[in-house]
């Protein structure tokens, strides 16, 4: 009982991280139809810039997150502009190998820059410790990372479906074309959604900096969990990446529990069982 | 429309097909001849990159001739290395001839899975598939580690002197050459496939599969055929990575060297044996040159040249430089 209800905290607190770092990748992906490799990379930006921040400059962790969050959206942007933009509709091999590159880049520079080691992020006192229920006692922060997956589900589903912005969002991602000729600045909604998508990875970055440990190779290994879990889940669905992140989260969880010695085995041989089951993802509507 | 300008060249190209194998029979020897002068104390280096080369080749086989976009195709060089090795540790067979044929097997067999699983999805779902691969064929040979040595490697390969009469000595002259030998028969041999009618069935898979299933062709057979074959061609550089280094590690079944592959491939140019064998050539000596320069910025730089690659050299080196030499012939005329 004791092992079921960690495994299902970890789990739960494990998917909700993934989720907050991957929808991003999932709506560029919906949108702009952009396999991107670096998506991992933004998010240890926003782990790094947030570790200075809070060890380095003393900030508190409230403010450590906001500059993490704008930092990495401050630089993401020019390479949005100077990069991502000649691969838009491209085939997706080139996508794949530019990504790849700018992962690599970004891995060498943080690597040369922070150094090989792992980077914490200090939790406020408010964050460390547990709380008890009664009956168990759990982490904090575990409570809090689910409470910000929660959060950037419930924000991210009504910007979605009941704004203006959400409606031209759907529109672009129906049909890009369609929708420009109907007077919806694509360019502006492409912006902007790569903008929350980056801003995102990094929120998630910093909040998993617990359980995902931000180092120089963090954007190598994590890289594949999250294109996974936007393949599992289906590109540009909402509901379909919580649910992936919710099973595959728990499919991990739960092995490394049981089994430690098999580490990713289940992971991966659960993903190809569930890709090939449902080649388009379990809310799928790539084409 | 396509389909017929690129068989039309094809064709045209299909009766100076044989001039330009011996030629590229000939660039291959040429450069090996060279290597062996100029480097004689990095022979080692230069069996790698050999093997390696058959890695590229192979990747080239299912990403260049049939579109199949994957980032494990280490997996099948590795299960070669490591039948080849299993064979020479476990079964006694240290004949390099024999190592090499159950490296053949090894890598044939390991694309035959990799095939089935990876051919039933498209874009995406492939990649991930092919991801999800190579990372389980690395787990599973990590586990298996009475068979494989696990995380240690799988050391005390001892491979028999070569047709009983060339020891593989200190100095990798025998590896060498017995792996020179081994990429000029299986350059020719694929130069024949890819011009055959079935290589052809595999281009027009990848030009229009819609089109080649209406002609009463089957894609997903093709395919399947072409990645065992391409595994056999990845099983013979890992057992000659066995072979020459005569210990097999995990890292020949990693994501990064299916990564790196596929980079040299685009590096040189897809749909290519020239444009691989470019790519592999040029990145590993970049690898070498500037790893020893300073290891510390090897991956910085590695993503500079893909960046670069993508935007300026989108077909590759051998790709770009064919199509200005392409160009210049029609200026000519």
């Amino acid at each position: 009982m004791q092992t079921i209800f960690s495994i299902a905290v970890d789990a739960l607190a494990y998917g909700m991280v993934l989720f907050v770092i991957s929808i991003g990748l999932s709506v560029t992906l919906g949108l702009m139809r952009v396999v991107n490799l670096a998506h991992g990379a933004f998010a240890m930006i926003g782990g790094y810039i947030a570790s200075y921040a809070a060890r380095d400059l003393g900030l508190g962790y409230g403010a450590a997150v906001l500059i993490a969050v704008f930092g990495t959206i401050v630089i993401a942007i020019p390479i949005e502009r100077l990069l991502y933009r000649r691969i838009y509709g491209q085939p997706e091999l080139t996508q794949v190998l530019m990504t790849i590159g700018i992962s690599f880049c970004i891995i060498g520079i943080a690597n040369y820059v922070f150094g090989p080691t792992l980077k914490t992020i200090p939790l406020p006192p408010s964050l460390e410790g547990s709380a008890d229920l009664g009956f168990r006692s759990i982490a904090v922060h575990r409570i809090f990372a689910i409470v910000c997956g929660l959060a950037v589900a419930g924000a991210l589903w009504f910007a979605i479906e009941k704004t203006a912005f959400g409606v031209k969002l759907r529109a672009a991602v129906d049909n890009a074309a369609m929708a420009a000729a109907l007077g919806v600045r694509t360019e502006v909604v492409y912006a902007v959604s790569f903008a929350v998508a980056v801003g995102l990875a990094a929120f998630g970055g910093v909040v998993g900096a617990e359980l995902l440990p931000v180092e120089p190779y963090y954007a190598l290994r994590y890289m594949v969990t999250f294109l996974v879990v936007v393949s599992v889940g289906g590109a540009g669905s909402i509901p379909g990446a919580l649910a992936a992140c919710l099973l595959l989260g728990g499919i991990d969880t739960t092995g490394r529990y049981l089994m430690p010695e098999f580490g990713e085995f289940f992971f991966y041989l659960a993903v190809i069982a569930i890709v090939c089951v449902f080649p388009r993802g379990l809310a799928g509507r790539m084409k | 429309m396509a389909t017929m300008n690129e068989a039309a060249t094809a064709l045209s190209a299909g009766r100076r097909g044989l001039g330009r194998d011996l030629a590229g029979l000939a660039v291959i020897l040429v450069l090996a001849g060279i290597g062996y002068l100029f480097f004689p104390n990095n022979l080692a280096l230069l069996t790698r990159i050999t093997a390696i080369a058959l890695l590229v080749l192979s990747l080239d086989l299912v990403t260049g001739y049939c579109g199949v976009a994957t980032l494990g195709h280490a997996a099948l060089f590795g299960s070669g290395a490591y039948a080849a090795g299993i064979a020479a540790v476990h079964f006694g067979i240290t004949d390099p001839l024999l190592m090499l044929a159950a490296g053949i097997l090894g890598g044939a067999l390991a694309g035959l899975a990799c095939g089935v699983v990876i051919l039933r999805a498209h874009g995406l779902p492939q990649l991930v598939l092919s991801i999800a691969l190579i990372h389980l064929f690395h787990e599973f040979a990590n586990k298996a580690s009475p068979w494989t040595g696990g995380s240690d490697g799988l050391a005390g390969i001892a491979p028999d002197p070569l047709i009983g009469l060339f020891a593989f000595d200190l100095w990798g002259r025998t590896a060498y050459v017995f792996g020179v030998v081994l990429l000029a028969i299986v350059f020719v041999l694929l130069r024949l496939v890819v011009r055959s009618p079935f290589g052809m069935l595999c281009r027009g898979i990848r030009e229009d599969p819609i089109r080649i299933r209406a002609m009463g062709a089957s894609p997903t057979i093709a395919l399947l055929k072409m990645y065992v074959i391409s595994g056999a061609v990845a099983g013979v550089g890992g057992a000659l990575n066995a072979v020459s280094t005569q210990v097999v590690g995990l890292d020949s079944l990693s994501f990064t060297l299916s990564a790196e592959s596929l980079v040299m491939l685009v590096l040189g140019g897809t749909g290519s044996l020239f444009g691989a064998l470019t790519g592999t050539i040029v990145f590993m000596f970049f690898e070498d040159l500037v790893s020893a320069a300073n290891p510390f910025h090897w991956l910085t730089m590695v993503g500079a040249l893909l960046i670069a690659v993508v935007l300026f050299a989108p077909k590759g080196l051998y790709g770009t430089a064919a199509e200005i030499i392409a160009q210049r012939r029609g200026a000519g005329r």
